[in-house]
C-alpha cells in the first residue's frame, strides 16, 4: 500500500509531572522541566459530578485528554469515533476484582464490575459526549500505542474521516505489581483527520514494514522520565512532534516482533504545533 | 450512511462451546434445540446458576512449546483452533501470503483473567504471584491474540478488541478495514473467553444472572447464564479467493454507541439501530432482504425488551430470529464470534435455529422471534452483539448471490 498519509490535527498529554501538550511539549523541547510536585489526578466535566472522584483513574485521564484534543481539533466529539487504547486496562480495578474474588466473591461491587471491561472509559466518553459513532477499546501488551494508532489510522483513510485515539496507562497496584511493569500515570489523545487543515499541527506517511528495527528512542530526559509507563510507546511519536526538529528520522512503532507501523514525516514536519493553546 | 463494501470470502471457521467442538456440535445442537447448560459447577464457591461449561478443558494442557501461555483461556483457544481443522487453513493462507500478510484480530472481555484470579489465591509470602504463574504477557488482555499469533506462527499485526460483548463481532470492522486498504491479504479473527470468578460475581452482582436456564424472550425470562467458548474465522478478500464465487461472505457490519449508560441498553434501541442500518448500508440491502437473525437475546429483562421491539418494528414478518444463548449460554467476548458462526451454519445448512428453553414469548415479540427451528433456505443473515458502555455491534453474512449492490 502507498500513498497513506495522516494529519494530526490535535494533541492532548497528561501525566502527574507534565499535565498538558503545552507542558510537555515544552519539555520534551528541553526548554523545561517536569513539576517537582505532581499534579492532582485530573477530574474531566464530561464526568456527572457524582462520578468524578469516584472514577477510575484510567476513565478520568482518558476522558480528560480525550476533551481536551477534540477542543483544540476544533470538531463536535458526537462526530467522531473513537479508538482507546490501553496496554492493560485499569490495574487497580483489576486488583480490587481479584482481591475481592478471593476472600469474599459475592461483596463485589456491581459498580466496580461493570466499570472493569477493558471499554469502560470509551462508554463512559460516548455518553458523557452524546456520541453515537462507533468507539472501539484495544490491547496489545507493549506495542498497545502503535495498535490503537494504526486502528484509527485505518479507521480515518477506509471511511475518510476524522478520528479520535485515545492511550491510556496506569501503574501497577497491589499483587499485579509483581507481573504487570508500569509505573506511573500516561495518556494521550490525538485527533487524525485524513486531510490537511488549518489545525494540522503535523502530517505523517505511513505504512507497514517488515523490520526487527527497536522502538525509535526516547531522547528528551522529560520523556524518559516517564518510559516505565506501559503506554510510553507513545512518547516518540510526541517528541517529534513538539520538537518538530527538520530532520526528523522516519518513527517506527513496533506492533510484532518482525513488523512495524513506519510514520515519515512529511516536511514542513510542523505548520502550527506552537500556536495550541 | 457508509459506501457498500467488497464482500469479504470466509475462507474458513470454526466454533467450540458447551455444545462441543467443531461446527457439527453446535450445528446438531441448533438442529435439536438442544441446550447445553448445566448446573454451575465452576470454581470454589459456585453460585447457584447454570452455565455453559466446555467439558474437559482441565485435561487438555497447551502443547508443550506453548506452556508458558498456560491458562484456561489459552486452552480454549487451543482447543478451538483444532476445531475443523481451522489451522490447516491459516496454514494454507500462509503459503499464500506470507506470515506477515495474515492479521490477528480476536475479541475477548476478560482474556486470562481466571489466572490472575487463580495467583491471588496462592500469593506467595511476599503477597507476590506464585513462581508458577508469573508470565506478564498471560496476565494482560492481549494474551488471547499473542498467544494466537504465536501458536499459528504469523507475523502481521496483531491486536485484541475488548468492548465487553461486542468484542468478537467488532473484529470483522477492523480486519474488513486493514483488508479494504490492503494492509493485510488475510486476518484471522475471532475470539474466545472462559469460565471466571470477574464475570459470575460481576453480573450477579448486578443482578443479571438467572437462577435457571436463561430463557431468552420469555415473558418470565430472569437473567443470563454465562457460557465460554471460542470461535475463528479467516477472512480473504473475494477477488483473490482461490475458489469458485460459492461459499460464504461478510457482506457488512455497522458499530455504534448507545451514549446511554454503562450496562444497560438505550430505552429505544437507538444505537442497535443505528448499528443495524450502518450494516445493512454497507451490504447494500434492506430489511426485506434478511432471511434470519441470530438476536442478541441475552434473556436479560432489558436487552431483550429493547432487541425485539427494534426488530419488531424494522422487520418484516418472514424473518426469522432467533436466540442461541439457550444453547451456549452467554458466551459474553466471545458471543460475536459464536453467534457468526452459528448465522454461517444457517446459511450453508438452511437451518433457522430457534430458542431453546424459552416457553412462552414476551408479548413485545413481533411474529420474527421464533421458538421452534426451521429448516429453510438463508441467504442473507443478520448477527447482532451488544455490549456495557453501550457498544453495538451488527454484522451480515451471506452466500455468493446475497446482497443488493452486486
Amino acid at each position: 500500500m502507498s500513498g497513506a498519509t495522516l494529519f494530526i490535527d490535535a494533541i492532548a498529554f497528561w501525566a502527574p509531572t507534565l499535565p498538558g501538550w503545552e507542558a510537555a511539549r515544552s519539555a520534551f523541547r528541553g526548554e523545561s522541566e517536569p513539576l517537582a510536585t505532581p499534579a492532582k489526578r485530573p477530574a474531566p466535566e464530561i464526568l456527572a459530578a457524582a462520578e468524578r472522584r469516584r472514577a477510575p483513574d484510567t476513565v478520568a485521564l482518558a476522558l480528560e485528554v480525550a476533551a481536551a484534543a477534540v477542543r483544540e481539533s476544533g470538531l463536535d466529539a458526537a462526530t467522531l469515533p473513537s479508538v482507546f487504547t490501553s496496554a492493560h486496562g485499569d490495574l487497580a480495578i483489576n486488583d480490587y476484582m481479584c482481591s475481592t474474588l478471593a476472600t469474599a466473591p459475592t461483596l463485589i461491587s456491581p459498580t466496580k464490575f461493570h466499570n472493569s471491561v477493558h471499554n469502560a472509559a470509551a462508554g463512559y466518553w460516548t455518553i458523557g459526549t452524546g456520541c453515537h459513532e462507533a468507539s472501539t477499546a484495544l490491547s496489545a501488551f507493549d506495542e498497545s500505542f502503535g495498535a490503537g494508532l494504526l486502528e484509527a489510522a485505518t479507521q480515518c483513510l477506509a471511511e475518510a474521516r476524522p478520528v479520535l485515539l485515545v492511550a491510556v496507562d496506569v501503574e501497577a497496584a497491589g499483587a499485579l505489581a509483581s507481573v504487570t511493569d508500569s509505573t506511573g500515570l500516561l495518556a494521550c489523545a490525538i485527533v487524525l483527520s485524513p486531510r490537511a487543515g488549518e489545525r494540522t499541527v503535523a502530517a505523517f506517511d505511513w505504512s507497514l514494514v517488515n523490520t526487527t528495527t527497536r522502538a525509535a528512542p526516547i531522547r528528551s530526559p522529560a520523556a524518559r522520565s516517564l518510559a516505565g509507563n506501559a503506554m510510553a510507546g507513545a512518547l516518540p511519536l510526541l517528541e517529534a512532534i513538539a520538537t518538530a526538529r527538520p530532520d526528523t528520522d522516519p518513527i517506527a512503532l513496533p506492533l510484532t516482533r518482525s513488523l512495524a507501523l513506519v510514520l515519515v514525516p512529511r516536511s514542513p514536519l510542523t505548520t502550527a504545533a506552537g500556536q495550541g493553546s | 450512511m457508509p459506501d457498500p463494501i467488497a464482500p469479504l470470502r470466509i475462507a474458513a471457521y470454526t466454533v467450540t462451546s458447551a455444545a462441543g467442538v467443531g461446527k457439527a456440535a453446535l450445528l446438531a445442537a441448533l438442529r435439536s434445540g438442544r441446550s447445553a447448560l448445566t448446573p454451575n459447577d465452576f470454581g470454589p464457591t459456585p453460585l447457584s446458576t447454570w452455565i455453559g461449561r466446555v467439558a474437559s478443558l482441565e485435561a487438555a494442557p497447551l502443547p508443550r512449546p506453548l506452556a508458558a501461555w498456560e491458562c484456561r483461556n489459552n486452552r480454549l483457544a487451543w482447543l478451538g483452533l483444532n476445531g475443523d481443522a481451522f489451522i490447516d487453513a491459516v496454514h494454507a493462507a500462509r503459503e499464500r501470503h506470507g506470515a506477515a500478510r495474515i492479521a490477528v484480530v480476536l475479541g475477548t472481555s476478560t482474556s486470562s483473567i481466571g489466572a490472575t484470579e487463580d495467583a491471588y489465591r496462592h500469593l506467595d509470602g511476599d503477597g507476590a504471584f506464585p513462581a508458577d504463574n508469573r508470565n506478564p504477557q498471560v496476565h494482560t488482555p492481549h494474551s488471547l491474540a499473542s498467544f494466537v499469533q504465536e501458536a499459528l506462527d504469523l507475523a502481521g499485526p496483531s491486536v485484541t478488541v475488548s468492548t465487553a460483548c461486542s468484542s468478537s463481532a467488532k473484529v470483522f470492522a477492523t480486519a474488513e478495514r486493514m483488508l479494504r486498504l490492503g494492509l493485510v491479504d488475510a486476518a484471522v479473527v475471532g475470539g474466545v473467553d472462559t469460565l471466571c470468578g470477574s464475570v459470575l460475581f460481576g453480573f450477579n452482582a448486578l443482578q443479571l444472572v438467572s437462577a435457571e436456564p436463561c430463557r431468552p424472550f420469555d415473558a418470565e425470562r430472569s437473567g443470563i447464564s454465562i457460557g465460554e467458548a471460542a470461535g475463528f474465522a479467516l477472512l480473504e478478500r473475494a477477488d483473490e479467493a482461490a475458489e469458485s464465487p460459492a461459499g460464504l461472505y461478510l457482506l457488512g457490519y455497522g458499530e455504534s454507541s448507545d451514549a446511554h449508560h454503562m450496562s444497560t441498553p438505550h430505552p429505544e434501541g437507538l444505537g442497535a439501530e443505528r448499528a443495524l442500518d450502518d450494516a445493512l448500508a454497507r451490504a447494500g440491502i434492506d430489511c426485506s432482504a434478511v432471511d434470519h437473525i441470530n438476536l442478541h437475546g441475552t434473556a436479560s429483562a432489558k436487552n431483550d425488551e429493547v432487541e425485539a421491539a427494534l426488530v419488531a418494528r424494522r422487520f418484516p414478518a418472514t424473518t426469522h430470529a432467533s436466540s442461541t444463548k439457550g444453547v451456549t449460554g452467554h458466551t459474553l467476548g466471545a458471543a460475536g464470534i459464536v453467534e457468526a458462526a452459528a448465522s454461517l451454519l444457517a446459511i450453508e445448512h438452511g437451518l433457522r435455529p430457534g430458542t431453546a428453553n424459552t416457553r412462552v414469548l414476551d408479548p413485545v415479540c413481533g411474529p420474527q422471534v421464533r421458538i421452534e427451528a426451521a429448516q429453510a433456505p438463508v441467504r442473507v443473515a443478520l448477527s447482532n452483539s451488544f455490549g456495557f458502555g453501550g457498544n453495538n455491534c451488527v454484522l451480515v453474512f451471506g452466500d455468493a448471490n446475497a446482497g443488493g449492490s452486486r
